[in-house]
């Protein structure tokens, strides 16, 4: 019962905040049609940046200033960048995404060096907030789902209750009427770039201190979101958020448990021979597996994802 | 057959290539650049691999290195079964041996991944890319953990034609041999039945099904006889290096294939072959800024440098290259100054933060020849302020340029109507 609890808790805290990395992308694809590899190394610059600025005046600045800088920089990336790869097609697009991702990691060694920043939790949030039977639920992790938690409903209503939203919205289906209608649809394109690029930025702010600011924090996390991204449906808001809370889970979960086949076998009485290496993986091992076996699970047999509405 | 594949000029320029190649250790003779040509022919054979798949069918694939890796795991498993027992002549076809493991990993993983073209493609080539690498690690008894699986390509007593393997010109000699072999069968295969109706696949694959063709297994056996390939590629890497890591079957491999055809070129033939050369040295000398020249090609010239040098020649042809030539020498300047202050920059930032080159702590570091003090202004202005100015001076002399190479290209397109 503790472990489960315990377990839920976690798993929700880490599917919040790859939802956070996840709505982006998934903004992004809909109304661009190209899934944004380097996703991830805004978020790795988040980190970095709050990092930055946590040293110079304290992480509370940070918290508001290094999305709003990642956002910049993500919308001069569309505008300068992606806008002009647009023009020689798709594989062109995506090839630019998948070489900004090297480029990012590269200049983040040049500046801030190739191993991890000491990149702390305020004092303020460090500490427990309660104790679940005997386990305590550090303070930061409920910090980290109220950010989450606020930034989903700002993100719904945005969407559906504000005029810019309802523009993005129609933009996402029938750009060219909007454009006939008098809007600047590529500049609604850099806005929901820099807003999707700014988002992930956030999660880097709150999520690079829980665990560790380094250079291989984009990589280890971008598959990730992929994952997340392609399970609940390219394009679709609700499925990604689904998907993000149920990888989360599965992840958090996965590493907590050390059963393995023969234990299951053993359970119904049947001893397996000690040799075989497959029968003696435990769950644990197989963790970093999972995700990625549930995505070519969903690939095979239902290639628009869980929620999404398009195949191709 | 009288094809094209094996018209007389063409025999003669394949003939002269592996000649070249063959020749090349006589002019290059130190250990360290025969290393690099070893390595050159064998990311030739995988790029060369990779663009069957990219170039001809239009299958954009994130997961390339799996086939390059199991066959060179495959490769070295072989060989340590052998062992002392072999001689020189099993060692030289082990490669063979790669490529089945290739083509049967094509044959599994293919028959997944090929059942949608396009973006789902590419998802699934990255989904089992990442598995596959993920896996990898999960069994060291097969792929060695961390440390990887290594063996001794020399193995009995005699030699082969006088050939041990043992000397790294030798190894060089084997590993032109097995790229000759296998780019030549790549290149017949763009001729077969097989290779034309790739295209076909790649460029209007709703015609081909209507034509009668079955898209999907054409994908599929693409997909398998570019594993082959690939798999006799990393054969030879297992050869060469001795070593197979976990690190031959992950993304970044994947990446750095995807680079170099890219580069290279993926509308020509050739264009894989000039980007395996080029990003190989690239990588040596500029290291991780390799990436950010990817960047630049995909803006600037998205057909590769294949693609240019074509374009070079058809405009030498209609005789209008002289005038393209004084634009080309006016705007090489500014490149330069540019080049050279963002140089500059990048080797003062890494003498001052990551500590390369002088030891930690250190403030003087020699960039260019020159003894500079990094934590005065001075060199760092002066970087700034090449990089500035070669900037300006790049825009302006390329504006220019630009607007010489849409008028010849359009005398040019004139001219063939």
């Amino acid at each position: 019962m503790e472990f489960v609890a315990i377990s839920l808790l976690n798993g929700i805290t880490y599917g919040l905040l790859l939802f956070m990395l996840s709505s982006g992308l998934t903004l992004i694809f809909s109304m661009m049609g190209i899934l944004n590899f380097a996703h991830a190394s805004f978020y790795m610059l988040g980190a970095y940046f709050a990092y930055q600025i946590s040293t110079w005046v304290g992480f509370w600045p940070g918290l508001l200033v290094a999305p709003l800088l990642v956002g910049a920089v993500g919308a001069m990336v569309e505008r300068y960048g992606l806008r002009r790869a647009h023009r020689f097609g798709h594989v062109a697009e995506l090839l630019f995404t998948f070489g900004l991702a090297f480029l990012v990691e590269e200049i983040v060694h040049l500046i801030w060096g190739k191993t991890s920043v000491d990149y702390k939790i305020p004092l303020e949030l460090d500490g427990t907030l309660f104790t679940l039977f005997s386990t305590d639920f550090p303070i930061y992790k409920g910090f980290m789902m109220l950010v989450s938690v606020g930034m989903l409903v700002a993100l719904y209503a945005l969407l559906t209750r504000t005029r810019i939203g309802l523009i993005i919205q129609a933009a996402l289906t029938k750009p060219d009427m909007v454009e006939a209608l008098g809007h600047n649809v590529p500049r609604i394109f850099m806005l929901v770039f820099g807003g999707g690029t700014a988002l992930a930025g956030l999660a880097g702010v709150i999520g690079g201190n829980a665990f560790i600011t380094e250079p291989g924090m984009a990589a280890a996390v971008g598959s990730i979101v992929f994952v997340v991204v392609v399970v609940g449906g390219l394009g679709s808001l609700g499925g990604a958020f689904i998907a993000s809370l149920l990888i989360g889970c599965i992840q958090t979960f996965s590493v907590a448990l050390s059963i393995s086949i023969t234990d299951v076998f053993a359970l119904i009485g049947v001893t397996l021979p000690a040799g075989s290496q497959v029968a003696r993986l435990t769950i644990t091992q197989l963790a970093p597996v999972l995700p990625y076996l549930l995505m070519v699970a969903i690939l095979i047999f239902r290639p628009r994802g869980l929620m999404g509405a398009r195949e191709n | 057959m009288n094809s094209a594949v094996f018209s007389r000029g063409r025999l003669l320029l394949w003939g002269g290539c592996l000649l070249l190649a063959l020749a090349l250790p006589l002019v290059f003779k130190s250990g360290f650049l025969i290393s690099l040509l070893c390595q050159m022919g064998i990311m030739v054979v995988f790029a060369l691999s990779y663009n069957m798949l990219l170039g001809h069918t239009g299958l954009l694939s994130f997961g390339h290195a799996v086939y390059y890796g199991l066959g060179a795991f495959a490769t070295m498993h072989t060989l340590n079964a052998v062992g002392k027992g072999g001689d020189p002549l099993t060692t030289a076809l082990l490669p063979l041996v790669g490529g089945v493991a290739g083509l049967v990993a094509g044959v599994l993983l293919g028959y997944v991944t090929t059942r949608k073209a396009g973006t789902t493609f590419a998802m699934i080539s990255l989904g089992i890319g990442e598995l596959v690498a993920a896996c990898s690690l999960m069994f060291p008894g097969v792929f060695g953990g961390e440390g990887g699986v290594s063996g001794n390509r020399v193995v009995g007593k005699d030699a082969f034609l006088g050939f041990t393997w043992g000397p790294q010109v030798e190894m060089y000699g084997l590993i032109i041999l097995w790229a000759f072999i296998c780019t030549v069968a790549m290149f017949a295969l763009t001729q077969t039945p097989l290779g034309r109706m790739a295209n076909a696949v790649r460029d209007n694959p709703e015609r081909a099904e209507f034509v009668g063709y079955d898209t999907e297994r054409v994908r599929f056996l693409m997909v398998v006889l570019s594993g082959l390939f690939a798999g006799v590629a990393g054969g030879l890497s297992a050869l060469n290096y001795e070593i197979v890591t976990a690190e031959t079957l992950n993304a970044h491999t994947s990446g750095v294939v995807l680079l170099m055809t890219f580069v290279g070129g993926i509308g020509f033939f050739y264009g894989p072959i000039i980007g395996a050369i080029l990003i190989t040295v690239m990588q040596i000398v500029i290291g991780g800024m390799t990436h950010a020249c990817f960047l630049f090609m995909v803006l600037m010239a998205p057909g590769g440098i294949a693609s240019v040098i074509a374009i070079q020649r058809n405009l030498w042809l209609a005789g209008l290259f002289g005038r393209m030539v004084p634009h080309y020498l006016a705007a090489a300047l500014p490149v330069l100054i540019l080049l050279a202050g963002l140089v500059g920059l990048v080797e003062l930032s890494y003498a001052l933060l990551a500590g390369e080159g002088v030891g930690a702590g250190d403030t003087v570091t020699k960039v260019m020849g020159m003894q500079l003090q990094l934590n005065t202004l001075g060199p760092w202005l002066t970087a700034i302020a090449v990089t500035a100015v070669g900037l300006a001076l790049t825009r302006w002399t390329g504006g220019k340029a630009r607007i010489a190479w849409n008028a010849a290209l359009s005398t040019l397109h004139g001219d063939k109507q």
